[in-house]
């Protein structure tokens, strides 16, 4: 990065990759040129550390339209339907570590953009967040500036932002984590790709003028470590309009129901030289540009700037030669800038010119796919390797229930994305705060649901089965709602790839989570990577986020996790294990992350799925609720606080071993459903059909919480002889005579100590 | 005011023709779609859009301007589409009688153009807030909010950071005796579930925890809760409808006066 160093140090390549490119070229690339392969080689836009590993995931399935390698994945919602889902998830974590609200603001700009390429309407987006501890001022001040970012972006684009999850850990402390996801609609024939294709057709660039903002933002930003807090790097972030994105949706929706158009593509990381050089990759033709054509922002840039700039809210277009005019008229109806900067060419180049001047002409190939691929050397973790602590089981149960419900990590997000519109375009039919978002197809009765999953204390304890885990976690996610998954986006975050150790632990997140997609039949149709996520001795966990998009048939059957009737019976889908190793419980509780993580039991998790998704199907349901950080304690407390009619439960809970492992161990392979007693006849048959274990725990009703643990071995409660409401409860009574209370708080508390838990 | 309504449309006398509404679309406008598709769906109403730079509207019945961040909302909130053409437009229908109900954005630029007295200042938490609130109806003497009773209270949503809404400063902005200088119409008050007007069921620190406020007349009005979020079951909610009820109800019952 010196300005004296070697001339490939200062665009960010190795001696090595310089050598390369030079035989490539047969000849020295000129400074422009190796400005180009600085962009087209960085790790951010290359993948050079992780394309090797990223192979084995799975990207198959009927009902995949696009897998990765476009701007954006696409699945069909249905067989019988021709409605498309598009969806990536992507990360923006060093711009966000350097200027919280633009680094996030952009982030959703950029992420929209990928979408809305593919000719889908955005809409939802969805956030996954890391951040330091929240008491920190430095971790806080990230907090709120990347909150403030995405609400600033997202409402103003009319965009809805419906669900997220936030996890907060001294890991992220310098190296804070914003992955976005988005979700567009469009029917299975006008999804649009990005390609350059037919020789002589025209290349538009159309939307914001470009400046000089962004510039090596992929390059150096996103593909080296920080020193420090990295406020050196704050000019290398770009600035959001997000009412100029908003124009461009429009206008781009517009422009796609033309066949004018033969691709469009985002102009993001890397700018127009990704742009270009990808759009004629993916078509097997050349582009040429010309930069004085391109208009600018400001006076005095140098075409390197031009091609490097990353300047947002901009799209590339490649139009058919003869219909300009068509372009222009959309374009000037939404008050923005189309202009034509040059055109596909036969020669598979990528030709910058200057007017007459041609100032590059490198071989499109040598930028998009002849980037080194590594195999970096890695240090790997055995499965399962770590050591359950030794810790005391604390005498006050109710206490820990409580300190944990109020944990930032565990708590309320309301404060969170009461921030975010969450409603407009009126589909959000299951809100944020559930399991995962539901959104109404317009015109259609089926629904889109989504979710976004990660958790880096997992990873960091076992990267495979960590990774096993959060795909688990995401696949029960959608179940719980009723939904179908359908596929999935990931982003992988993980500290520099040059170390061993984060080598090791990415090879195994990528093997973990390939295998958890097979396993549970989960495409998955794109992604991102982002590395380098470290700051002087400290790296960010190994953090992989899954955005998962699954359908349902019927949007009037998505099922929330609020009790919703007194008198229906409290039901464990699945089985209680008592896993402590990595649980939140150890973390919070007793300030351990350790133990090894518990082994993902595939064939149950598909098990407990398809009944649960069944019975929302039949509608038998009245909640669902996924059992996952915090165990079955913090979901019971869960379903209660996210009662509508503020209805507490009173269950017991069987098992042996530890009270603290039965209440908060976590292992997967569950979801809490209340059902009306009549109904749990058929919610068995289910289950029986699946060879899925089912359990009545209790039932809804009072003002509290009260959870009972059965004494000795004892057996699953039986059913009483009738199944009215009144038997059952005098039923479950009696089981509660001979059990012993470990803990009865009253909701209200409940709901009092989850919220405070941000402020 | 209702012969002048009727007058403003010249159609409301053809008793076989529906009730027929304009949304508005200004560069930025972002609940657009969502009114049209409550009107055509929910309402079943023939409805069309309107474009920023028109300088004439349709013949309709009814205009609606619709939520968002017009022209990006930069400067403040609604006040470069106060300026825009279609705005003149909306002026001279409105001054005719004729039926304007601005959603959030929609009111913000009512107040900006004068259409209504006041105006939406920052929430005071310095957030922007999207819940549900609860809005007790204060004048039911209006074509909006007809289908209501006396007090009754709505549920609906908000969206918005601009919302905390001041009277014009010549008419206090402090005491409960200076409702009676303010020149506009108080239609709905941000309330507790139960209908309880108190700062703690304000959510954005409004003057009297005012939600809706019309003009004298009563034929313009500008309310920061989106109704055409909540006229529908499936999203929770559909207190919306008695606004968009009130509106169809009036118009064909009393419009024809």
């Amino acid at each position: 990065m010196s300005e004296s160093g070697p001339r490939w140090e200062k665009v960010g390549l190795t001696e090595g990759e310089y050598g390369i490119i030079c035989r490539q070229l047969g000849r020295q690339p000129n400074e422009l040129e190796l400005g180009l392969y600085g962009l087209m080689w960085s790790e951010h836009c290359s993948y050079k550390s992780s394309r090797k590993h990223l192979a084995s995931l799975p990207t198959k399935g009927s009902q995949v339209l696009q897998g990765p390698g476009e701007n954006a994945g696409a699945v069909r919602l249905a067989a019988d339907e021709d409605t498309a889902v598009v969806f990536r998830i992507e990360s923006h974590n060093h711009p966000s570590a350097v200027e919280p609200v633009q680094g996030a603001a952009t982030g959703v700009g950029g992420i929209l953009r990928d979408v809305f390429a593919m000719g889908a309407r955005p809409i939802a987006l969805f956030n996954s967040l890391r951040f330091g501890n929240p008491d920190c001022p430095r971790a806080r001040y990230l907090f709120d500036g990347v909150v403030r970012g995405i609400a600033s972006y997202g409402n103003c684009v009319g965009v809805p932002t419906v669900g997220g999850e936030i996890y907060f850990d001294e890991a992220y402390k310098d190296n804070p984590l914003v992955n976005v996801m988005c979700i567009g609609i469009t029917t299975v024939e006008s999804i649009v790709r990005g390609r350059a294709s037919g020789v002589g057709n025209s290349v538009f660039v159309v939307g914001a003028a470009t400046g000089r903002d962004g510039i090596h933002g992929a390059s150096l930003l996103a593909s080296r470590e920080f020193d420090d807090g990295g406020e050196d790097m704050r000019p290398a972030v770009q600035v959001g309009d997000p009412f100029c994105e908003k124009l461009l949706i429009e206008a781009c929706l517009q422009l796609l129901t033309d066949d004018a158009v033969v691709g469009i593509n985002d102009l993001g990381a890397a700018g127009l030289t990704s742009a270009a050089s990808e759009t004629a990759a993916r078509a097997g033709t050349g582009i040429e540009i010309d930069v004085a054509r391109v208009p600018r922002r400001e006076e005095g840039m140098t075409p390197y700037e031009v091609m490097l700039s990353e300047s947002q809210e901009r799209m590339l277009v490649i139009v058919e030669g003869d219909r300009e005019q068509a372009i222009r008229d959309v374009f000037s109806r939404w008050e923005l800038e189309a202009v034509r900067i040059g055109e596909v060419i036969e020669d598979t180049v990528l030709r910058v010119r200057d007017g007459e001047q041609v100032l590059a002409e490198l071989p499109v190939d040598t930028l998009v796919d002849a980037a080194p691929a590594y195999c970096r050397p890695a240090e790997y973790r055995d499965r399962g390797s770590e050591e359950m602590p030794l810790v005391d089981e604390p005498e006050d149960l109710g206490a820990v229930l409580v300190s944990m419900l109020g944990h930032p990590n565990l708590c309320d997000r309301r404060s969170v994305y009461q921030q975010f519109d969450h409603m407009v375009g009126t589909n959000t039919v299951v809100s944020p705060g559930a399991d995962a978002a539901v959104l109404r197809v317009k015109g259609s009765r089926r629904a889109v649901a989504a979710t976004v999953d990660g958790n880096g204390m997992l990873c960091h304890l076992d990267p495979a089965r960590g990774a096993e885990n959060i795909v688990a976690e995401a696949y029960r996610n959608l179940s719980a709602v009723g939904a179908r998954p359908l596929g999935l986006s990931n982003c992988l975050n993980f500290a520099s790839p040059e170390k061993p150790e984060v080598m090791g632990s990415f090879i195994q997140v990528v093997e973990g989570m390939a295998r958890a997609c097979r396993k549970l039949d989960v495409p998955v149709t794109g992604g991102n990577v982002s590395f380098y996520n470290e700051t002087g001795q400290r790296q960010v966990y190994p953090t992989p986020t899954v955005g998962m998009v699954g359908g349902l048939d019927d949007v009037r059957l998505s099922v929330e996790p609020g009790f919703s009737s007194r008198g229906d019976l409290v039901v464990l889908v699945g089985r209680s294990l008592g896993h402590l190793g990595g649980s939140q419980y150890l973390n919070i509780i007793h300030q351990e992350v350790s133990g090894p993580v518990a082994e993902v039991d595939f064939s149950l998790e598909r098990a407990i799925s398809e009944v649960v998704r069944a019975a929302a199907a039949e509608g038998l349901l009245s909640s669902s609720h996924d059992v996952s950080d915090g165990g079955i304690a913090t979901a019971l407390a869960e379903c209660c606080c996210l009662s509508p009619g503020r209805l507490g439960a009173s269950v017991v809970l069987a098992g042996t071993g530890r009270s603290d492992a039965l209440l908060f161990g976590e292992e997967g392979g569950r979801i809490v459903v209340s059902l009306p007693p009549q109904r749990l006849p058929s919610l068995c048959r289910r289950a029986r059909k699946f060879d899925c274990p089912v359990t009545v725990l209790g039932m809804v009703g009072g003002k509290s919480l009260v959870i009972h643990r059965q004494m000795g071995e004892g057996d699953d409660i039986s059913p009483p002889a009738g199944s009215d409401s009144s038997q059952w409860r005098k039923h479950l009574q009696r089981a509660q005579m001979t059990a012993e209370k470990l803990m009865d708080l009253p909701l209200d508390k409940l709901m009092q100590v989850r919220e405070d838990g941000l402020i | 005011m209702r012969g002048s309504a009727s007058a403003a449309s010249g159609r409301a006398a053809d008793s076989q023709s529906p009730m027929s509404f304009a949304v508005v679309v200004f560069p930025g406008s972002n609940c657009d779609r969502d009114c049209y598709h409550v009107i055509r769906e929910v309402l079943r109403r023939p409805v069309c859009y309107v474009a920023h730079a028109e300088p004439q509207i349709p013949d309709v019945d009814c205009v609606i301007i619709p939520g968002g961040f017009s022209y990006g909302d930069y400067l403040r909130a609604g006040a470069l589409a106060a300026r825009s053409p279609v705005m003149g437009a909306i002026r001279d229908f409105a001054a005719g009688g004729g039926l304007v109900l601005g959603i959030c954005n929609g009111f913000q630029i009512l107040c900006e153009t004068g259409l209504l007295p006041g105006a939406l200042m920052v929430n005071t938490a310095l957030q922007f807030i999207c819940r549900w609130v609860h809005m007790r109806i204060e004048d039911v003497n209006t074509p909006f909010t007809r289908d209501c009773k006396p007090n009754q209270v709505l549920r609906m949503p908000i969206a918005h950071y601009e919302g905390n809404f001041r009277p014009p400063p010549e008419q206090g902005t402090g005491s409960a005796e200076a409702e009676d200088l303010f020149c506009g119409r108080i239609v709905g008050r941000y309330c507790s579930p139960g209908g309880e007007v108190s700062d703690n069921s304000n959510p954005n620190g409004s003057w009297s925890s005012v939600a809706a406020v019309s003009n004298r007349e009563g034929n313009v009005l500008g309310m920061m809760p989106h109704p055409e979020r909540c006229s529908e079951h499936m999203l929770k909610g559909s207190d919306g409808l008695y606004i968009f009820r009130s509106l169809v109800q009036w118009w064909e019952e009393d419009g024809y006066e």
